[in-house]
């Protein structure tokens, strides 16, 4: 845990001095560090916390949010992404909101922020020891697709008993002839707990895996934090003969010519014109402000 | 030489509690002894209580009073207080019994019926079926009727199936409650001959036969179990 | 040897007073003990105290483990007698809903078990389940169904399969054909017949029909009002019911 003793540690400690600072109370705001501090000792556990009623609706990252309020210091440098980009409504939105309620520093940078908020992308840029990752969870119970009963899933947790899960495996090898899931592919976290890593493409789960960064994972509607404490094992679940694998995209970024990168896919006319680029944007950027070019670009 | 079967004062009643208790006595102070290579037939007049009698060796009705020895080798052990495993035991290794009904399960063809019977009761399965094949041309069963459910046989093709079941393993004991009852006579003439030769192979027969010359053919003894007769308490 | 399995003094009362009361059994492995009485009769729950899966006011059951080591069920770590149920015992419920994984394919249902206990072989799980699915006679060009469009007697095959996949040595039944047309019923109970021979299974069989527990039963217990009123071979107990009460059921029935 040496690791863990830098920025993200000190600032669940200190507190912070304003008493609307980052929106929520203090009171509030001690309550989630609780839960965030109980969720890094167990690291993949869904610590329960007292969910608060945040200005914006479920489904915007209520979750996440509150766990980037209580997280926040005056020196921290935030950055939002939504689907990879700092430049949907939702990814603005929350950013604007906190430089309201905190006055903090914002951008779009990865290598600058010490706070990155996300919906759905890890970003590309490898992240590094004192930044936190928080990430907006819709459904945090990854046993629930199969096992409705909450009375029964704690039990299945509890109890590591998660072949459950490798049915959920096995039905879309059954299915697909190989494993379609592509979204919230389930974890095993340090040997123990299986976690779902919220809706991000399974082409992120390596990034999970032994990273420098505090990893934060906040569900507001389902009243949930779980955490990844730097340089944990992430594992991600396979079978023997059908091992994980990541989305291969059989072109590199139209834009920047990224090659190792997940692209989405965009159209550019009305004529059924299309292209792929990079799903980070600023990482886009960043290699083309460097030189990089792709073919459309 | 021991017998194989022994009756020590036996006695039965039922009594009908749906009927303010009515009680129904069948045998009083029963006894009999069955050796190695006897037959010994029960003779009576209808409802004097064979069947029942029949039936409390096998263990399908209670006894109330006295013993019911049956000799799984060395051992005696008495029906009339055996636990419900050793009598199944028993049944397994010891003692047949073909009654004049056939219960079996649907789906079942005729020849796995008896094949079946003869693996409970330790043939090895390859044996089993050609033993079955083998006692099922002898009592005549039309070999297309082989593989179809016996519940849709007439009554003489049932008991047929019957019978093979409870002759095709050796069992030293053998209880035949009115085996040749729905038989043609020349079926009757084979089952006087499967008796004989379960006889000859030192099991202790006993049963009911309601034909003459039957009785007359496997007789080695005649029980007349009237003397046994309850009297109504 | 000691038995399988022994339950001793189980007791359970609602308010009301239905339930179960100090019953006590014993069931050796390849033994088959049907359990009969009328609804009310507490029979249920006791195949829910068997199943641990209701907590019992009083009583013990004791099971003899793989190891030979005999355990008492009740004082069992969680952990431990979750992994026993889900090896080593089987239920076969009423309603196949409860007992199936309905979002699930039939070869999932299978494999589950499989999966529960490490199976990590994607082919190997399959083919298990494929060889299951077989023995109870859903053809393998089904697998990939989903349980929802299987009939009555598909779904209690199938719930079947799933439960004799990891082998156990002792399953309960929950009146497995009640619901069921006769004809798929004969099937089903042939089917079971067959199994619990080949596998030498112990099963204790709750059933309202007493046709079934001679069929499949080498015991059986005649319960009312919570209580064991009557018990003993299947064949003796049916055909000279000595307790007026088990006199009354094996009369209301045509032929059992």
């Amino acid at each position: 845990m040496t690791a863990m003793s830098t920025r993200g540690f000190a600032r669940l400690a200190s507190g912070a001095a304003g008493t609307n600072f980052g929106y929520l109370d203090e009171q509030t705001k001690r309550m989630i560090r609780r839960a965030i501090l109980k969720a890094v000792a167990i690291p993949g556990y869904q610590v329960p916390f007292a969910s608060r009623e945040m200005p914006m609706p479920y489904g915007w990252g209520t979750g996440g949010v509150q766990v980037t309020a209580a997280v926040l210091g005056p020196a921290d440098v935030l950055k939002v992404i939504d689907q990879g980009s700092d430049d949907t409504t939702n990814a603005v939105s929350i950013r604007q909101f906190f430089a309201r309620t905190s006055g903090i520093a914002t951008t779009t940078s990865t290598a600058a922020a010490s706070v990155i908020q996300t919906r759905h992308r890890i970003p590309e840029h490898r992240l590094k020891e004192g930044q936190v990752l928080v990430y907006q969870v819709p459904i945090p119970e990854p046993l629930r697709f199969l096992e409705p009963r909450e009375t029964e899933t704690r039990r299945m947790h509890a109890l590591s008993e998660y072949g459950l899960m490798h049915v959920k495996l096995y039905e879309d090898i059954a299915r697909h002839g190989h494993i379609a899931t592509t979204y919230a592919y389930p974890v095993q976290v340090a040997g123990r707990y299986v976690m779902d890593p919220s809706p991000t493409p399974k082409f992120d789960n390596p990034k999970m895996d032994d990273c420098p960064a505090l990893q934060l994972f906040g569900a507001g509607r389902e009243r949930r934090i779980y955490a990844v404490p730097p340089y944990t094992r992430v594992r991600s679940l396979e079978f023997e003969d059908h091992p994980f694998t990541v989305q291969r995209f059989d072109r590199p970024c139209a834009l920047c010519g990224a090659a190792d990168t997940y692209l989405d896919e965009v159209v550019t006319d009305d004529r059924g014109g299309r292209i792929f680029v990079c799903s980070d944007t600023d990482h886009c950027e960043e290699r083309r402000a460097a030189g990089h070019r792709g073919e459309a670009a | 030489m021991q017998p194989l079967v022994e009756l020590e004062n036996v006695s039965k009643s039922f009594t009908l509690h749906l009927r303010g208790g009515l009680r129904l006595p069948v045998v009083s102070g029963a006894s009999l002894v069955a050796h190695p290579g006897e037959c010994v037939v029960l003779g009576g007049p209808s409802g004097a209580g064979k069947s029942s009698l029949l039936r409390m060796i096998h263990g399908n009705y209670r006894c109330d009073a006295g013993r019911i020895l049956v000799r799984d080798g060395a051992e005696p052990v008495d029906i009339a207080t055996a636990e419900p495993r050793r009598i199944l035991a028993l049944r397994r290794g010891v003692m047949g019994h073909v009654s004049q009904f056939l219960r079996v399960i649907p789906r079942i063809g005729a020849l796995e019926v008896v094949a079946a019977a003869g693996r409970e009761a330790g043939l090895e399965a390859g044996a089993a079926r050609d033993q079955a094949a083998a006692l099922l041309a002898r009592l005549n069963l039309p070999e297309r009727l082989w593989h179809l459910p016996p519940a849709t046989f007439s009554g003489g093709e049932q008991q047929r199936v019957n019978i093979a079941r409870g002759f095709i393993a050796h069992r030293p004991v053998l209880l035949l409650d009115e085996p040749t009852a729905s038989l043609d006579a020349r079926n009757r003439t084979v089952v006087v001959e499967l008796i004989a030769a379960k006889q000859a192979a030192g099991a202790a027969v006993i049963g009911i036969f309601h034909d003459q010359d039957v009785r007359e053919a496997v007789a080695t003894r005649v029980v007349d179990v009237t003397r046994f007769a309850a009297q109504a308490a | 040897m000691t038995p399988l399995l022994s339950a001793r003094g189980l007791t359970k009362l609602y308010p009301g007073g239905r339930g179960c009361r100090e019953v006590s059994l014993e069931l050796d492995a390849g033994e088959v003990l049907a359990v009969v009485g009328e609804s009310g009769s507490g029979k249920s729950t006791l195949l829910s105290l068997l199943a641990t899966e209701l907590a019992a006011d009083a009583g013990r059951i004791d099971y003899r483990l793989r190891d030979g080591t005999v355990r008492d069920l009740l004082v069992l770590g969680e952990a431990e007698r979750r992994l026993l149920l889900r090896t080593d015992w089987g239920f076969i419920r009423q309603d196949a809903t409860q007992g199936l994984r309905m979002a699930v394919s039939a070869g999932g249902n299978v494999g589950e078990r499989l999966m529960a206990v490490g199976a990590r072989h994607y082919g190997n799980i399959r083919e298990a389940a494929r060889d299951w699915l077989e023995r109870v006679e859903i053809a393998p060009a089904r697998m990939d169904d989903s349980p929802r469009g299987f009939s009555g007697g598909m779904r209690q095959r199938l719930q079947i399969a799933r439960n004799l996949v990891t082998q156990p040595r002792l399953v309960l039944m929950d009146e497995p054909t009640s619901g069921l047309d006769v004809s798929v019923q004969a099937r089903l109970l042939d089917l079971i017949r067959g199994l619990v021979a080949e596998l030498g299974l112990a099963v204790v069989i709750v059933t309202h029909d007493l046709a079934v527990a001679r069929l499949l039963s080498h015991r059986i217990l005649v319960m009312k009002d919570g209580r064991v009123i009557e018990s003993g071979l299947t064949d003796q107990v049916l055909d000279d019911p000595a307790a007026p009460y088990t006199q009354l059921l094996v009369s209301s029935v045509l032929a059992a």
